[in-house]
C-alpha cells in the first residue's frame, strides 16, 4: 500500500533525470506512463485482495507514535479513480504536451500530484492528510501556470491564493480538534468525539473551519470564484486531472470522511452538505448554460456535478439522524459514490475531447466549431458518449448513479430536493444540447475544415475512457452484481459504518488494541444486502416501466418469494414503510 | 473570557487581518502578504494548543526525555507537548513552498503587464 504513494512520489523526482537521459525526447513520456500503470495495476489489486480495511504503520511504529496509512472501502475506490484518470491523462499527453516547452518538468509535477492525491486518500490521521493535499495542491498551482501566458498566471495566482486560504483554515481546524480531543487520528479523533456526545462550541468552530476549506477545495458554490479560471486555463490533461479527481480527493473524499468518521454524521452538517450540495448543482448549471468557452462551460459542470455528490451525502447523513432505515442510507451514499466515480470518468473524458479539439482547430470557442463530427470522427463519437453520460441519457453510466440519488432522495422523504436533481439533470442536457449542436454538427466553420483527426495516443486515450462509460454502466446492471458487490459496496459501507455506532472502518486500526470490541455489528451488516436488495427491486420496477428486459440472476432466483411482487404495490410499501418510521 | 483566551483570540485578530488583506487588497505584494500573515496565524493557533501551564511554582520543562521511560509520565503532564511543535516545522516548510511559488507568480504578472495592481488585470477583478 505505501508502494502507491512511493512510487509516483520518487518518480516524481526522478523524471528530471529520465528527462535529461533520454535527450528530452519524446520517449521520456514512457518512464511516467509506466509507473502509473504500476499504480493502477497495484490499487486494483488493492481493491480486489482483501475485504478487511488495511492498516499500515509508516516505519514499523505502532498507535500512539506511528503514523498510520489506511484503506478501507472507501479509499480502495478512491485510488483506482485516481490511477486510472492519470493514466488516461499521461497517454493522452504524449503527444498534447510535445507544443509546450519542457514536458520533462510537466511529468513531474503531474507525478508529484498522483502521489499528493494518493496520500490524502490512504492518509489515516488529519495531520498528514494536510500534507499530501498541500503537495497535490501546490504541484496543481504549478501546472495550471504552465502555459505561462497571462491568463494562465492570472488562474494560478486566484487559485493559488483560494487553495492557500483553504489549507490554513484547514490547519486552524486541525489545530482546534487536537487541542479538544488530543489525537490526530481520523479514528481516534471520531471515537473520542462520539463518546463525548455532543459536540462542543470548539468543535463546531473546528467543524466550521473545515468545511470552509474542504468547501474552498472542493469549489462548492460560495466557494467556487477559482475553479471557472483555473481549470479551463490548465492544459487539457491537467484539467481532466483537476475535474476529475483533484476536487474529489482533496474536497468531497475529505469532506464526507469528516462528516461520517469524524463528526458521526451530525445533522446540522449534513443539511449544510445539502445547501452547499443544491446551491452547488443550480448555480454551477445556470453559469453553465450561459458560457460560449468549450472548456469554462465544462468547469461550470463541474461544480454542478459535485453538489449532486455533496447533496447525495449530506442526506445520507439528515436520513441517518432521523433513523431511516439503513437501507435508504446506504442507497444514498451508494448513489453519491457512484456518482463520484462516473463523473471522474466522464468528466475526465470531456476535457480530453475539448483538449482534442483545441489541438485540431486551435480554438475552443463554440461559435468557431462546428462539423467536428465529420472532420474528426473519433473524437466526435467519444465526444458524444460523455455528452450524454453527463446529461443522465441511458444507458450510460450518469443515469444510473443520477437514478439511484433521486430515487433515495424519494424514498428519505426530500420531495423538493429530488426535483431539484431532476430539473437540474435537464438543464445539463440542455447545455450539451448545445454543445453538440455547435461543436459536432452544423458545417465545418473555416477554423475546423483544416482540422485532422488527433494522434493515435490522443484517441486510444479518449476512446478507452468511453469504454469506460459504458463499462460502469454495466456495474449498475444485474449482470454484473458482483463487481459492483466488490468495488462500490464496500466503499459506502466504510462511510456509513464509519458513522454506524460499530464504527468498522477506519476504526479498524483502533480496535487492534481492544480485541473485546466486536468488528461485525449487526447494523452494518444489514446496511449493504439490504441497499442492494431494494434498490435492485426499483430498478426493476422502472426498467420494467421502460420497456426493458432486466436479467434475472442466480441469487434473486433464490430469493424469488422475497421479490415475487415486484411492482408499484412494493414501491409503494417502501414508500408507507419509510413514512411509517418518520411519523411517530 | 479567562486570561488564557487572550492568546487564542489574539490568533485570530492575527487570522483576520490576513484574510482582510487577501480580500480586500488590490496589491498583489499586499495579497501575498495576507497570505503570509494568515500562516503564521495557523503557525501560532498550532504552538498554542500544545502549551500547558507547568505546576504551580515550578517553572516549565522542556520536553525532553531524559530519565528514560519512567519519566514519560510525568513528562506528559507537565512539559508542553511536542506534537504541535513538530508539526508546525511541517507547516512552515509548507509555507516556504507556497511562498516561492506564489512570488514568482508574481514576478511573471509583473514582467506582463508592467503593475502589480489587480485592477489592470482582466480576469484578477472582484
Amino acid at each position: 500500500m505505501p508502494l502507491l504513494v512511493v512510487i509516483p512520489l520518487a518518480g516524481g523526482f526522478l523524471m528530471p533525470l529520465v528527462d535529461r537521459l533520454t535527450g528530452r525526447r519524446r520517449s521520456a513520456a514512457a518512464f511516467p506512463i509506466l509507473l502509473t500503470a504500476a499504480v493502477l495495476v497495484l490499487s486494483v489489486w488493492l481493491l480486489l485482495a482483501a475485504d478487511e480495511p488495511l492498516t499500515y504503520w509508516v516505519g514499523g511504529w505502532d498507535f500512539p507514535i506511528g503514523i498510520s496509512m489506511v484503506a478501507d472501502g472507501l479509499s480502495r475506490l478512491m485510488v483506482v479513480v485516481v490511477a486510472t484518470v492519470s493514466l488516461m491523462a499521461l497517454v493522452f499527453s504524449i503527444d498534447y504536451m510535445a507544443r509546450f516547452t519542457s514536458p520533462g518538468l510537466y511529468y513531474t509535477l503531474f507525478l508529484l500530484m498522483v502521489a499528493g492525491m494518493n496520500g490524502v486518500v490512504l492518509s489515516g490521521d488529519l495531520f498528514n492528510m494536510y500534507v499530501f493535499i498541500e503537495v497535490a495542491c501546490i504541484a496543481s498551482y504549478a501546472l495550471v501556470a504552465f502555459g505561462t501566458e497571462s491568463d494562465e498566471l492570472e488562474a494560478s495566482f486566484k487559485y493559488l491564493v483560494l487553495g492557500t486560504v483553504a489549507s490554513t483554515f484547514l490547519l486552524v481546524g486541525i489545530a482546534l480538534v487536537y487541542n479538544v480531543t488530543g489525537h490526530l487520528n481520523w479514528a481516534k479523533v471520531g471515537e473520542v468525539i462520539q463518546s463525548a456526545g455532543e459536540p462542543t462550541l470548539p468543535l463546531y468552530v473546528a467543524a466550521a473551519f473545515f468545511l470552509m476549506g474542504f468547501g474552498l477545495k472542493a469549489a462548492m458554490v460560495p466557494f467556487h470564484a477559482w475553479l471557472p479560471d483555473a481549470h479551463p486555463s490548465a492544459p487539457a490533461p491537467i484539467s481532466a486531472m483537476l475535474s476529475g479527481v483533484l476536487i474529489k480527493a482533496a474536497g468531497v473524499y475529505t469532506l464526507a470522511r469528516l462528516v461520517f468518521s469524524v463528526f458521526d454524521g451530525d445533522p446540522a452538517l449534513g443539511w449544510i452538505l445539502v445547501t452547499l450540495g443544491v446551491l452547488s448543482m443550480v448555480v454551477g448549471v445556470l453559469m453553465a448554460v450561459g458560457q460560449w468557452d468549450f472548456k469554462r462551460l465544462l468547469a461550470y459542470h463541474s461544480i454542478s456535478q459535485m453538489g449532486y455528490v455533496m447533496l447525495a451525502f449530506g442526506a445520507a447523513a439528515v436520513m441517518q439522524a432521523r433513523d431511516l432505515s439503513p437501507t435508504v442510507v446506504g442507497l444514498a451514499v451508494f448513489g453519491g459514490l457512484f456518482h463520484l466515480a462516473n463523473h471522474a470518468v466522464f468528466k475526465s473524458l470531456l476535457f480530453l475531447c475539448s483538449g482534442s479539439v483545441e489541438y485540431a482547430t486551435g480554438t475552443r470557442q463554440l461559435k468557431e466549431l462546428g462539423g467536428i463530427g465529420g472532420r474528426m470522427p473519433v473524437t466526435g463519437a467519444c465526444l458524444r458518449v460523455a455528452a450524454l453520460s453527463i446529461s443522465g441519457v441511458p444507458p450510460l453510466n450518469g443515469f444510473w448513479s443520477k437514478l439511484i440519488i433521486v430515487l433515495a432522495l424519494v424514498l428519505g422523504g426530500f420531495y423538493v430536493l429530488a426535483a431539484v436533481t431532476v430539473f437540474v439533470s435537464f438543464m445539463t442536457l440542455l447545455s450539451f444540447a448545445k454543445v453538440q449542436r455547435y461543436v459536432l454538427g452544423g458545417e465545418p466553420s473555416e477554423h475546423v475544415a483544416a482540422a485532422r483527426e488527433v494522434p493515435a495516443a490522443m484517441c486510444l486515450a479518449s476512446v478507452l475512457l468511453a469504454v469506460l462509460c459504458f463499462a460502469s454502466s454495466l456495474m449498475a446492471v444485474e449482470t454484473m452484481r458482483t463487481v459492483r458487490g466488490r468495488v462500490l459496496t464496500p466503499a459506502s459501507e466504510a462511510v456509513t459504518a464509519g458513522a454506524a455506532a460499530g464504527r468498522q472502518g477506519r476504526l479498524i486500526t483502533v480496535e487492534r488494541e481492544r480485541p473485546a470490541t466486536p468488528r461485525q455489528p449487526e447494523d452494518v451488516d444489514a446496511t449493504a444486502p439490504g441497499g442492494r436488495d431494494s434498490h435492485r427491486e426499483r430498478r426493476k420496477h422502472l426498467a420494467a416501466g421502460l420497456g426493458r428486459r432486466v436479467r434475472t440472476s442466480d441469487t434473486e432466483t433464490r430469493r424469488a418469494p422475497a421479490n415475487g411482487t415486484v411492482g408499484p404495490e412494493t414501491h409503494r410499501a417502501g414508500l408507507a414503510a419509510v413514512h411509517g418510521e418518520e411519523a411517530p | 473570557m479567562t486570561l488564557a483566551m487572550v492568546p487564542f483570540m489574539l490568533t485570530f485578530l492575527l487570522l483576520v487581518a490576513g484574510l482582510y488583506a487577501i480580500v480586500a487588497k488590490r496589491n498583489l505584494i499586499k495579497v501575498i502578504v495576507g497570505i503570509l500573515v494568515l500562516n503564521c496565524g495557523a503557525n501560532v493557533m498550532l504552538v498554542l494548543t500544545g502549551y500547558r501551564d507547568p505546576p504551580a511554582g515550578e517553572a516549565p520543562v522542556a520536553p525532553i526525555l531524559t530519565g528514560g521511560a519512567a519519566q514519560a509520565d510525568e513528562l506528559a503532564r507537565t512539559a508542553v507537548d511536542p506534537l504541535p511543535q513538530a508539526l508546525i516545522l511541517t507547516s512552515i516548510v509548507i509555507g516556504l513552498s507556497v511562498t516561492a511559488l506564489v512570488v514568482s507568480l508574481g514576478v511573471r504578472l509583473y514582467e506582463k503587464y508592467g503593475t502589480f495592481d489587480t485592477n489592470r488585470m482582466r480576469n484578477l477583478k472582484g
